[in-house]
């Protein structure tokens, strides 16, 4: 296995910021979730270990630190709910309540059909605009449940 | 009293504010052009910023000057030389870097170039929460305007003068904002922070001398070198100047990112410019500056923020992010809630924060359950004692055993309630999601 041509030629590129290629092993776990199906696969990281000049298990220690790259497949859509304190001041658990009504996922798991995976997620830097959740990458902010069911009916 | 005087949020929200022209438009630049073409020395640059009395702006209100100048004399030091921009912005309650690098994003770039030339940087690396996709990509596409107008690269403004400046990702973990552990998740390992000494000007970022600045901080220079030490020095309070960005969260009126001369009482803000407790309720408990400063209770809402007031109650300024607590909340619960976050990302190198903060999260969730014993609240405290201060690799112990001691200091009758009646008092308004429909 190797990346496809285009981020292997992205790589190309990123390593060139830094005076050790290494340095360059997170922004491209970040680009293979994006682009390679929406979690780490064994398969990544021994592309990673190899572009890298790391063993995989070294690759598997970094991923499995990072909250962000997921380990195990995904629904095809990812929605982090906020459970921090601005949040939850400002009624986190309803919209989360909503959000696994809705979804019919459990927290940490998908849902029977695959269409959805929810989680929790500590503060994402948003509390101003309490409550949250962060939707496939992109923050929606202020909610309550009528927002929430707004969101999430537009999806389907 | 007079309105005060606005620096910070001045281009913030106007149409194109994070574009080329707008910042040109309104004075851009300019202070970069003054650093080139007067031109000012090194030394001069950071004179500036040490008279002019910027404190840090990432928690713990270092003097930004001072910090640069701890850089070694690069004639005796030929290494290259590495600054960072710390917008890994993670501590509860905390959205203000992020409003500055979405709406304001050559302010920032700036400021990089003019602390670049002070330190004689080699390469600026601005290190952005993974989670930050739209400030990122605001920022990133700054850079590659400001480097198609010479502004970021090679010989800028013509001068001799070259510096790069790369935008790195995170990945979700809040460690990476203690600054060596942002060195280590950089070079792309874990986030584990280093022991100190050596500190970061000797060897940081692959060994080499390193300087780490807030977002916020960075931000301030240009203001500093375009309208001086003087001007700069005029706001805010004598030991803390300046304006801050504070963010206030929580029940509120008015949640919100506002500009504040420091020195300003957290009544005032919560006030006049958060409008007030929502809901017409009255005030529980607050926390000045991010969940890391503990609650403190509503008798001290009168101490102005900054920094050496905020210690005077026996706290910090931290991030300057205020959260507000209503007196319908419940401040075990919201202690629970910290501790399962501290809980969640201690990165594991040291046995009292490891162990610690899980106990803290186990204890405190078990007394808002209603299963807590007296002997609970006495192990809280002989917890938090052994974890800090200065006990472990980095102070992400002492973030965790502060608010623990505060809660225990100003609000121990609510624990003591919860114990006594075995249950949550306020248990209407803490209810969890998981619990109450799945
Ligand atoms: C656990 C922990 C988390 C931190 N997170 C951040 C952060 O997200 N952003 C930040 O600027 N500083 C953070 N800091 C402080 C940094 O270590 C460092 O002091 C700061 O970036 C220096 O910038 P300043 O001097 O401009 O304030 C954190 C510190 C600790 C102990
Ligand atoms: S204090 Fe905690 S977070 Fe900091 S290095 Fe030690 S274990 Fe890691």
């Amino acid at each position: 296995m190797a990346f496809p041509a285009a981020l292997q030629a992205e790589f190309e590129e990123l390593i060139k910021n830094y005076p050790d290629r290494k340095a360059g092993l997170i922004p491209a776990l970040h680009r293979c979730q994006e682009d390679l199906g929406g979690w780490i696969t064994p398969e990544i990281m021994e592309d990673c270990a190899e572009f890298f000049g790391l063993e995989p298990v070294e690759v598997y220690g970094v991923a499995s630190f990072y909250p962000m790259f997921k380990l195990k497949p995904q629904g095809e859509h990812v929605i982090g709910v906020c459970h921090n304190l601005s949040c939850d001041l400002r009624g986190a658990q309803a919209v989360l309540a909503r959000v696994i009504e809705k979804t019919g996922a459990k927290v940490g798991s998908r849902s029977a059909d695959g269409k959805f995976t929810v989680e929790v997620l500590e503060c994402q830097g948003a509390c101003t605009n309490a409550p949250m959740f962060d939707l496939d990458g992109v923050y929606h902010e202020d909610l309550d449940e009528a927002r929430v069911d707004e969101i999430l009916d537009g999806l389907r | 009293m007079s309105a005060p005087e606005l620096y910070l949020l001045e281009r913030a929200g106007r149409e194109g504010s994070e574009t080329l022209s707008v910042y040109h438009g309104s004075g851009g630049y300019k202070a970069l052009e003054k650093v080139l073409k007067t031109p000012l020395t090194q030394a001069e640059v950071i004179s500036e910023v040490r008279e002019a009395g910027l404190r840090g702006r990432g928690g713990a209100g270092f003097p930004t000057g001072l910090k640069w100048s701890f850089m070694p004399d690069h004639e005796k030091d030929s290494r290259k030389r590495y600054m960072v921009v710390n917008a890994d912005e993670s501590e509860p309650g905390t959205c203000k870097d992020r409003v500055l690098m979405r709406e304001d994003p050559h302010g920032l770039i700036e400021g990089c170039l003019i602390a670049a030339f002070a330190m004689r940087i080699d390469a600026v690396y601005i290190y952005v929460r993974g989670e930050y996709r739209k400030p990122y990509n605001r920022l990133q596409a700054a850079i590659d305007e400001a480097r198609a107008a010479g502004l970021v690269g090679d010989a800028i403004m013509g001068s001799e003068f070259s510096c790069e400046i790369h935008m790195h990702k995170g990945a979700g973990a809040y460690i990476c904002g203690e600054e060596t552990g942002l060195m280590e998740s950089l070079e792309g390992k874990r986030g584990h922070p280093r022991p100190k000494p050596p500190f970061p000007a000797g060897v940081g970022l692959w060994g080499q001398p390193t300087t780490v600045n807030n977002v916020e901080s960075i931000f301030n220079v240009p203001f500093i070198i375009d309208r001086g030490a003087t001007w700069f020095a005029r706001l805010g309070s004598e030991e803390s100047r300046g304006n801050f960005l504070c963010g206030i969260s929580g029940h509120v009126e008015r949640p919100g990112v506002y500009e504040v001369p420091l020195g300003t009482p957290a009544r005032e803000i919560l006030e006049d410019y958060a409008g007030g407790i929502w809901k017409g309720r009255s005030l529980k408990a607050w926390f000045p500056g991010g969940s890391s400063t503990g609650l403190l209770p509503p008798d001290l809402i009168d101490t102005p923020m900054e920094h050496d007031s905020i210690k005077a109650i026996g706290s910090m300024f931290g991030t300057g992010a205020m959260i507000i607590l209503d007196e319908t909340a419940c401040t075990v619960r919201a202690s629970e809630v910290l501790a399962r976050f501290y809980d969640h990302e201690s990165c594991g190198q040291c046995s009292q924060c490891r162990e610690g903060t899980e106990w803290l999260h186990q204890i405190f969730r078990r007394i808002e359950e209603g299963g807590g014993s007296m002997e609970d609240i006495a192990n809280l405290e002989r917890l938090a004692m052994g974890m800090a201060p200065g006990k472990t690799i980095c102070a992400l112990a002492d973030a965790a055993a502060i608010p623990t001691l505060a809660v225990i200091k100003h609000f121990k009758n609510e624990l003591v309630a919860h114990v006594e009646q075995g249950c949550c008092p306020l248990k209407a308004n803490t209810a969890r999601a998981q619990e109450v429909r799945v």
